[in-house]
């Protein structure tokens, strides 16, 4: 391993940047779009079932296919990486931001627009709130998936950890193998963590000396 | 609009309003409804009847597709919505206290809304916790901290917060226990009577709506059935629908709530002249099977009374009955309610109690005989009655009861 180290070690650091740069920014724009466009849908619920079915069937693209199928319209490289992985993050951060919205309970909706609350001030003040748990559970889903899945996009030319992993298959190189999947786990899972870090603090505290 | 007899200002007033749903159906038509300041009104139906819908146009929660609705002498559509909700009180059902915000920011949430200084908020928050009659302490609490009633207390409070006038509740106590609700319900009234806020409040629970309103609006499949005061709605139900949602017991019973004395009293009491002799008193009473005679002048007005025992001690030949009758004890004016009379006159013992019109004039007796047969039906009901002999009479009642 320190072998492996000596003569990956910076390679490994950069790729591993590469892997990190392209799956959070994918994350990024896929909940930049999904968290708006999920709150926008339950308040339109017709359109909300066509939109649905539209980003589930996205969803059952191979992974591999819609890699490349971004190749003829933004060539290779990150770009294509980039695009075809905010296609995957959007679909959990989509539903669950539907379905969390969506369950916020009615009566404090009512209570909240009876009281004298502006359509904004209940979304932000009241309903997003309630949502959070459900809406971080999509986000840290579509993370975990975005990491993993990045490390295919090095088939197109985007670099990352994957290249290690081609790279360990083309050359019958096993250790190349394990030195590429390691990171990307260690990747997801610590991802994975410090986003849940995220959500008990953006989780609303509903009972008293729970301290955030 | 109002009539010129009632002092009160309206505070709400619906005219021909209606409200039909896409598709044609129809929420509620023809809504002719006059609140006003200091009542509380609840509106009252079997569920679909309406009521909520009518309730909520008062706010603009819901817009009607007819007819005008003012608020404080002016046209709702002319106000903006979300200002127009904020000067006006709403409690739903379960309480709807936002969970992740304390008891403090839950209560001082439309004032937060129109961005009062902090200071006045506090003042407000703790001003309201003792209000609902909680410690202090719960301030810094979560809803889910408290128990069921605890909250809907706050959620009742919470709808004064930004001082208003008039307060809309929907069902706030449906989910509650009963004693819980009796509680709560003492709450309300209190806001309605000492504070003298204005209370709209829609119920299907007939004995909540009879013990909280001072005005009643009977609703089905969205038209008004009645929209009186409580005491006329049992008095004189409008048809049969509202006879069955008041039910055939409770309007027994209100019988004795509504019905004044005149309604029961014997309009032929025994009675005699200030100026005859205590012979001819004898005479009378003797020919009325009875042991007293009210005591009038000539003109009927009613002086007092005699009874047997004092002619008997006080016996002489020449007396008349102006030298020895009793002035009166006790007599109530002919439109006073059996409900206030009745447990004097059967707790004091009085046999019969003399009734009389505004200028004192006798008009009649009511008589024990007459209050305990309405008892009777209150307690037992009518069928009961008919075989009378099965009834065993309670003590307190039984005693003395005889017909006079």
């Amino acid at each position: 391993m320190i072998n492996f180290l000596n003569q990956h070690g910076s390679e490994l650091i950069i790729k591993t940047w590469e892997q990190i740069y392209i799956s959070a920014l994918a994350l990024f724009l896929g909940i930049l779009v999904a968290v708006p466009l999920g709150i926008i849908l339950t308040r339109y619920e017709k359109t909300a079932k066509y939109v649905m079915s539209i980003s589930s069937m996205l969803q059952t693209i191979p992974s591999l296919a819609l890699l490349t199928l971004m190749i003829p319209i933004f060539g290779i490289g990150k770009l294509p990486a980039i695009v075809a992985l905010f296609i995957y993050s959007l679909l959990p951060i989509l539903r669950n931001t539907y379905i969390g919205m969506n369950k916020v309970n009615k009566n404090l909706i009512d209570a909240a627009k009876g009281l004298g609350m502006t359509t904004a001030q209940s979304i932000f003040k009241v309903e997003i709130p309630m949502a959070m748990p459900i809406i971080m559970a999509g986000i840290r889903l579509s993370a975990v998936y975005v990491i993993s899945w990045s490390t295919l996009a090095s088939y197109i030319g985007a670099g990352g950890l994957g290249d290690f992993i081609f790279n360990g298959l083309n050359l019958y190189n096993p250790s190349l193998i394990i030195g590429g999947t390691i990171p990307v786990s260690i990747l997801a899972i610590l991802t994975d963590y410090l986003l849940g870090k995220f959500e008990k603090k953006v989780t609303p505290v509903t009972k008293s000396g729970v301290k955030k | 609009m109002s009539t010129a007899k009632d002092t009160a200002k309206e505070i709400v007033s619906f005219r021909n309003v209606a409200k039909k749903y896409r598709g044609g159906s129809v929420g509620v038509e023809n809504i002719n409804v006059t609140i006003k300041e200091g009542e509380f009104v609840c509106f009252i139906g079997t569920s679909g009847s309406g009521k909520t819908t009518t309730m909520r146009m008062i706010n603009r929660m819901i817009d009607p597709s007819k007819g005008t609705i003012t608020f404080k002498g002016h046209n709702i559509r002319h106000y903006d919505p979300v200002k127009l909700r904020r000067t006006i009180g709403y409690v739903i059902q379960n309480n709807g206290l936002m969970p992740h915000m304390t008891i403090q920011e839950n209560i001082t949430l439309v004032p937060r809304l129109l961005k009062w200084p902090q200071e006045k908020m506090d003042k407000k928050a703790r001003e309201l916790i003792n209000l609902a009659d909680l410690p202090e302490s719960f301030l810094d609490r979560y809803p889910a901290e408290l128990s069921g009633g605890q909250q809907q207390r706050i959620g009742v409070v919470r709808a004064l917060a930004a001082d208003q006038d008039l307060i809309l509740m929907d069902e706030p106590f449906g989910a509650l226990d009963p004693i819980t609700r009796d509680d709560l319900q003492e709450l309300i009234k209190h806001l309605q009577e000492e504070l003298g806020k204005t209370i709209v409040f829609v119920t299907h629970d007939m004995d909540e709506a009879l013990k909280l309103a001072t005005h009643i609006v009977i609703m089905d499949s969205g038209h008004v059935i009645q929209d009186d005061t409580p005491d006329n709605i049992l008095q004189h139900p409008a048809n049969d629908f509202v006879k069955d949602l008041l039910g055939e017991e409770r309007l027994l019973q209100a019988q004795q709530n509504t019905l004044s004395v005149s309604d029961i009293m014997s309009t032929n009491p025994a009675k005699i002249t200030l100026g005859k002799s205590l012979a001819e008193a004898i005479r009378t009473m003797s020919l009325r099977h009875v042991d007293y005679l009210l005591v009038t002048d000539d003109d009927n007005k009613l002086k007092g009374y005699i009874d047997l025992e004092t002619i008997n001690e006080r016996y002489s030949k020449d007396a008349s009955v102006s030298d020895i009758y009793n002035r009166t004890r006790m007599k109530f004016k002919k439109d006073s309610y059996l409900r206030d009379t009745s447990e004097k006159i059967l707790k004091q013992g009085y046999k019969y109690v003399p009734i009389v019109d505004n200028d004192n004039y006798l008009i009649g007796t009511v008589t024990r005989a007459s209050l305990v047969n309405i008892i009777y039906d209150a307690i037992w009901g009518k069928e009961e009655l008919d075989n009378p002999d099965e009834i065993k009479l309670p003590a307190s009642i039984a005693k003395g009861s005889d017909k006079s």
